[in-house]
């Protein structure tokens, strides 16, 4: 690249943005179609349970996006990202308690666990939830302020690595069990369910659950875009810089505080509006989303994907997904040995996860570079490696870059 | 000399640029420094030299704000107190360092490298919709053709040799542009001919910024500086031009005589 092709720095390339439309084309407009207008018996009909299915893998598909930003990108491996998807999904899910209105068992107009609770009015953090826009702003701004204050601490005390990531599954775990008692007002063990209707659609209705999924993949293709303008901003090659230098950074005149922050919280945000998406597709919420282990196989879809690549992150969600979908079903006990499994194998030959396999067979000697531009955590100086080596990476890379302009 | 500072001038009463008073700092009851003081006039070139454990790095570290003083006070210009003030504050007022060990962003390449370290907005909503000016292209163009590594701006700075990561960091230094540039052993473990490359570079720094530099290379520091500056146990043993400074009997006894 020449110094003055470095004055703009596009978004996509031309291929990017070819994938991307063939995605909407397919997953956005073809499927929603395909569920809607054949008839019940056609072969070419996509069957409703299948909507339901991709529409969680599309939310789940958001919360890589997220956590790939904060810890492919900044460094920052969190284990309690599962606290702020449930944040997003109890939010609207309140919501969808108060839109029951007084066809609950108890037809009163509180939610049913409130009348089995006996409780006589609506506890004061319940305003507002009867409104849509604020439930949806809820779902985003509580699960980032949560963030924010918590990594505001964390990060003024210069908590990082793995002690970072202990607490944030301390914060998890703690959440969980504040939410699992009754006394928290959001209905304890049972969480939200037995939803009637959102923005009065019923929930019930096929069609309604196809508009959800349709959101949902709206909502991925926004969330892609606005991480992708990130990561390739000044502000992304400052995240990736803090991940490797942090020291440096701050003595370049950058706070670091503040840059960590951000991801964070943005991060904590984009995984509220996923959990937001998820709640009213699969019909509950409850405290158990919050469990430490959620927020694992989360960071394992990214690492299984591969950091540092936001196309790796959203593919490690669906592969996982995909396969605990057939392993639940085939052989449910086996489930937490393969994932477990899994990890561990990607952990130790596929540190770049499945965008660094197959970056390494198709460009056979490339991977020490790769390493440089993706988002290898794992620092790996070239001291490790012998000069004359290194020597043949270099020419490689140079010629390559060389044919791309 | 104006100082060029993107917000209010540095105070440059009576030409000195950096004030060290009475420095004292100990870890575990060992006194890095004890009751060190320091004066230097601004668009000096300083070397800095001393046995090991003299304290040189310690009084680097409290400069740039990684290490806190126990007791004393270390002034920037007139005014600015920088043992109250966090690192990344310290570097935008204009003090850039540079570290012993090469420290470049080492997945990032050269380019970008020089982007990051230029001056400017260090905000983050700055960061993130601010765009690539010509100017910047063209410093960075500038910086690049002073420290020669104009054909590798494509390469992760990880792959570079160690002397052009030293060089490299020289030009980070340069982009940042700052008033004081402290530089910790910037020789180490460079070939003869970089050794001399960089005595000119850092030559030529001075005047126009202020230079500090640490170095064990004695050939290096007879080399550029105008005045030296010998620690030794956290004190400021001797001062003055290399020769008074070699012929210091006190100076002959812990250092050079060693």
């Amino acid at each position: 690249m020449s110094a003055a092709g470095r004055l703009h720095t596009p978004l996509l390339g031309r291929t990017g943005w070819g994938a991307l439309a063939l995605f909407v084309a397919v997953a956005g407009v073809a499927i929603p179609i395909l569920n809607v207008l054949p008839a019940e018996d056609s072969a070419l009909r996509v069957p409703d349970f299948l909507i339901a299915l991709l529409g969680k893998f599309v939310c789940y598909a958001i919360v890589a996006l997220a956590i790939d930003l904060i810890w492919g990108y900044t460094g920052i491996l969190s284990l309690g990202h599962g606290v702020f998807f449930a944040l997003g999904g109890y939010a609207i899910g309140m919501y969808l308690m108060r839109s029951i209105g007084i066809e609950g068992v108890y037809a009163s107009d509180l939610p049913d666990f409130m009348v089995f609770l006996d409780w006589k009015e609506l506890p004061w953090f319940w305003y507002g939830f009867d409104s849509f826009p604020f439930a949806l702003a809820m779902a985003v701004l509580a699960p980032a302020a949560l963030a924010f204050a918590f990594g505001f601490f964390a990060f003024r005390s210069r908590i990082t690595g793995v002690y970072f990531s202990i607490i944030t599954q301390a914060m998890t775990f703690a959440f969980m069990l504040l939410f699992f008692r009754n006394d928290t007002g959001f209905g304890g063990n049972n969480g939200l369910t037995d939803f009637k209707r959102i923005l009065g659609f019923s929930l019930q209705d096929p069609i309604t659950r196809v508009g959800l999924y349709s959101a949902s993949i709206a909502a991925l293709v926004g969330a892609f875009l606005a991480c992708r303008a990130i990561v390739t901003s000044k502000l992304g090659r400052l995240l990736r810089a803090v991940r490797d230098a942090e020291a440096k950074v701050r003595f370049s005149g950058y706070d670091a505080l503040q840059y960590k922050l951000f991801a964070w919280t943005f991060s904590a945000a984009l995984c509220g509006l996923a959990g937001a998406l998820y709640v009213p597709q699969v019909g509950i919420i409850n405290p158990g989303e919050m469990h430490p282990a959620n927020s694992i196989e989360m960071a394992i879809w990214v690492a299984v994907g591969g950091r540092g690549t936001l196309v790796g992150a959203v593919g490690g969600a669906w592969l996982v997904n995909a396969t605990k979908s057939w392993f639940t079903v085939a052989a449910p006990e086996t489930w937490l040995y393969v994932l477990g499994g899994t990890f561990v194998a990607v952990t130790l030959f596929a540190p770049d996860g499945l965008v660094g396999l197959l970056r390494r067979l198709r460009l056979p000697g490339r991977s020490g570079l790769d390493g440089a531009r993706s988002g290898e955590a794992r620092p790996r100086g070239p001291e490790t490696r012998r000069p004359d080596s290194l020597n043949v990476g270099s020419l490689k890379a140079k010629s390559l870059t060389e044919s791309e302009t | 000399m104006v100082a060029r500072l993107a917000g209010e001038p540095l105070d440059l009463y009576q030409g000195m640029i950096l004030y060290v008073e009475g420095l004292t700092v100990a870890f575990d009851g060992f006194k890095a420094l004890d009751d060190l003081s320091l004066y230097l006039e601004a668009g000096e070139l300083r070397c800095i030299i001393g046995p090991n454990g003299a304290g040189k790095t310690t009084l680097m570290d409290i400069i740039t704000g990684r290490t806190r003083p126990d007791e004393g006070k270390v002034f920037f210009g007139s005014k600015l107190d920088l043992t109250s003030m966090t690192d990344h504050e310290i570097a935008r007022a204009g003090i850039g360092r540079k570290f012993q060990k090469p420290t470049v962003f080492e997945k990032h390449d050269v380019w970008e490298n020089l982007e990051l370290a230029a001056r400017g907005e260090k905000g983050v909503w700055a960061s993130l919709v601010g765009r690539r000016s010509g100017e910047l292209v063209d410093r960075i163009d500038e910086v690049l053709e002073t420290v020669g590594l104009r054909d590798l701006i494509d390469q992760p700075a990880g792959t570079l040799s160690h002397g052009q990561k030293q060089w490299l960091e020289i030009g980070m230094l340069l982009m940042q542009d700052p008033l004081l540039l402290l530089v910790d052993e910037p020789v180490a473990g460079m070939s003869q001919q970089e050794v001399e490359r960089t005595g000119e570079l850092l030559s030529g720094l001075a005047g126009e910024h202020t230079v500090v530099v640490v170095e064990h290379d004695m050939e290096f520091v007879r080399s550029i500086a105008n005045k030296v500056s010998v620690l030794h146990q956290g004190r400021l043993l001797s001062e003055g031009r290399m020769d008074e400074v070699q012929n210091d009997p006190r100076v002959i006894e812990v250092y050079l005589g060693a």
